[in-house]
């Protein structure tokens, strides 16, 4: 398999001394499905921004398919951690922006972005305002906004941590459905270890002060993934093992 | 519908009320004889006033608002570019901030005099009046607004390949929309005020000449009905601010709405 993206050795500090990340090396191959986990304040978020090209880190390479674009954003699909709709476009001006900013004439984008609308259970949602929707469907509609971008390669920073247990089942089994088939390179972040099981084919762990990567676990249930594998023996056995390399 | 029609009354009720008792005692006042009429004007007499001079006080009118509305326009204009600039170079907002600042305690009673000694009696030394008054309020909200955008809205446009410009376009000033309109609200009404001022000091036509003139034949009657024209005009502009508001934040509603539910 190909890598989608390689990170190599990076390290960033915001002040110039205290390390947030230090020597971090992690790989994406191609279709696949990878978490970071850890404690929150952690660096995830920071590692995302250097991977999107947002912050510059001190030391170290960002490779997209091999072709370096360190510190160089607009290369990479990325949802940040809240939702980020703008409140004063219709949520599908929203979702067309990333289309409307390459170029794309209004109408056209909006015509290509409406072909997605009910994969993504958000019929109908077209003219609304963003608060006009439900926290779940704030979410689809900043995944869809994400995925209209286009990129190789997908950073979701935390997509279901803000909805409520019952909100966020329910996307995780239409993720492990629709995304699942979508097979876009994505990276995604979370400090929930079930979420972090259910979803990945593999997981880092984040963790320390700085943060480095300690520990890579692969998940090696076969996909599309029931919904109820958090129910079964393999699953606890992955649950104690990751809480183990923690503590 | 039925909803919106009774809010409605709910809000203008109390004040039509008040006016209208307002206008009574005044006209008792008057009518009971026991304020002379030469110090104030019975309504009847300042709506005869009115009646018979309608067509000159359009005709003024018709000048003081070219000149408020060419005022507005370029100082909307002016102010917004010394935004743009301001938002976009720290170094010309600290140079420039505290100036505009300080230029507001010069009262604009102080520089109209000033403004027809060097520009003349016609229209010019009035839109210029209009175009300070108005420059600074909006100057001010809309880098106000510019700067409301927080960090991670900056970055999600970045992430998406979004240039400077493109982060102004489709951010920065829809942000910034509603700071320019609550600012403009204001400064339509002193934008009036600002014109017929200036027009007291000089020139042949305008409301506030009209003002000069019926003053000096005592004719408080006509003087009465000019002023309540004036507050007219910019009650009119006021509203139609508050219409293009809407108009152009079409969110605003949703939102408010929404806010309202959350309380
Ligand atoms: N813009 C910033 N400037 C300075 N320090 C920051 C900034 N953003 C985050 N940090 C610090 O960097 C550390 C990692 O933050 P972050 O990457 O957001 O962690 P996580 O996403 O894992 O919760 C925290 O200690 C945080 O306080
Ligand atoms: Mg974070």
């Amino acid at each position: 398999m190909r890598n989608a993206l390689d990170i190599q050795d990076v390290t960033f500090s915001y002040d110039g001394q205290n390390n947030v990340l230090q020597n971090i090396n992690l790989t994406l191959h191609e279709g696949e499905l990878v978490c970071l986990l850890g404690v929150s304040g952690g660096g995830k978020t920071t590692l995302f921004h250097i991977i999107a090209g947002l912050l510059k880190p001190q030391q170290g390479r960002v490779l997209l398919g091999g072709e370096d674009i360190t510190g160089q954003s607009g290369k990479i699909s990325y949802m940040l951690q809240k939702d980020m709709l703008l409140p004063f476009r219709t949520v599908e001006d929203n979702v067309a922006l990333p289309l409307l900013l390459k170029g794309v004439k209004k109408k056209e984008a909006r015509r290509q972005v409406g072909k997605y609308f009910s994969t993504f259970g958000l019929d109908g949602t077209q003219k609304f305002y963003p608060a006009e929707l439900s926290g779940g469907m704030r979410q689809r509609a900043a995944l869809l906004r994400t995925y209209m971008f286009g990129g190789s390669v997908a950073l979701l920073d935390e997509p279901f941590s803000a909805l409520d247990t019952l909100t966020k089942s329910d996307l995780h089994r239409w993720y492990l459905e629709v995304m699942d088939s979508i097979k876009l390179s994505t990276i995604f972040i979370t400090h929930d270890i079930d979420e972090a099981i259910l979803l990945s084919d593999r997981i880092y762990l984040l963790s320390g002060k700085p943060g480095t990567l300690s520990d890579e676990i692969i998940i090696r249930e076969p996909k599309p993934r029931d919904r109820d594998f958090n129910l079964t023996e393999a699953f606890l056995r992955y649950k104690k093992q990751i809480i183990a390399k923690i503590r | 519908m039925k909803g919106k029609l009774r809010s409605t009354t709910d809000k203008l009720l109390p004040p039509v009320v008040l006016l209208l008792l307002l206008l009574g005692l005044w006209y008792f006042a008057c009518a009971s004889g026991s304020v002379p009429k030469f110090m104030l004007p019975s309504p009847a007499d300042v709506w005869n006033a009115f009646v018979s001079d309608w067509q000159l006080m359009l005709r003024h009118a018709r000048v003081t608002l070219a000149e408020t509305f060419i005022g507005l326009f370029f100082g909307i204009i002016i102010g917004f570019f010394t935004a743009v600039v301001m938002d976009r170079f720290r170094i010309v907002r600290k140079l420039l901030y505290p100036l505009i600042i300080i230029s507001q305690t010069i009262p604009t009673v102080a520089i109209a005099p000033l403004l027809v000694l060097w520009l003349g009696y016609q229209m010019l030394p009035k839109i210029v009046l209009v175009i300070c008054i108005v420059f600074f309020p909006i100057s001010i909200s809309l880098l106000e607004g510019f700067g409301s955008v927080d960090a991670d809205t900056v970055n999600l446009m970045r992430s998406m390949g979004a240039g400077r410009l493109q982060i102004f376009r489709y951010v920065k000033m829809p942000s910034a929309l509603g700071h320019f309109f609550s600012s403009l609200k204001i400064s339509v009404s002193y934008a009036v005020v600002g014109a017929v001022l200036s027009e007291w000091l000089g020139g042949t036509e305008g409301l506030g000449c009209y003002m000069t003139r019926v003053r000096k034949a005592f004719s408080y009657d006509k003087m009465f009905a000019v002023i309540i024209l004036i507050s007219v005009i910019s009650l009119l502009l006021i509203w139609l601010t508050g219409f293009l508001q809407k108009k152009c934040m079409p969110w605003e509603k949703v939102n408010q709405a929404r806010r309202k539910e959350n309380v």
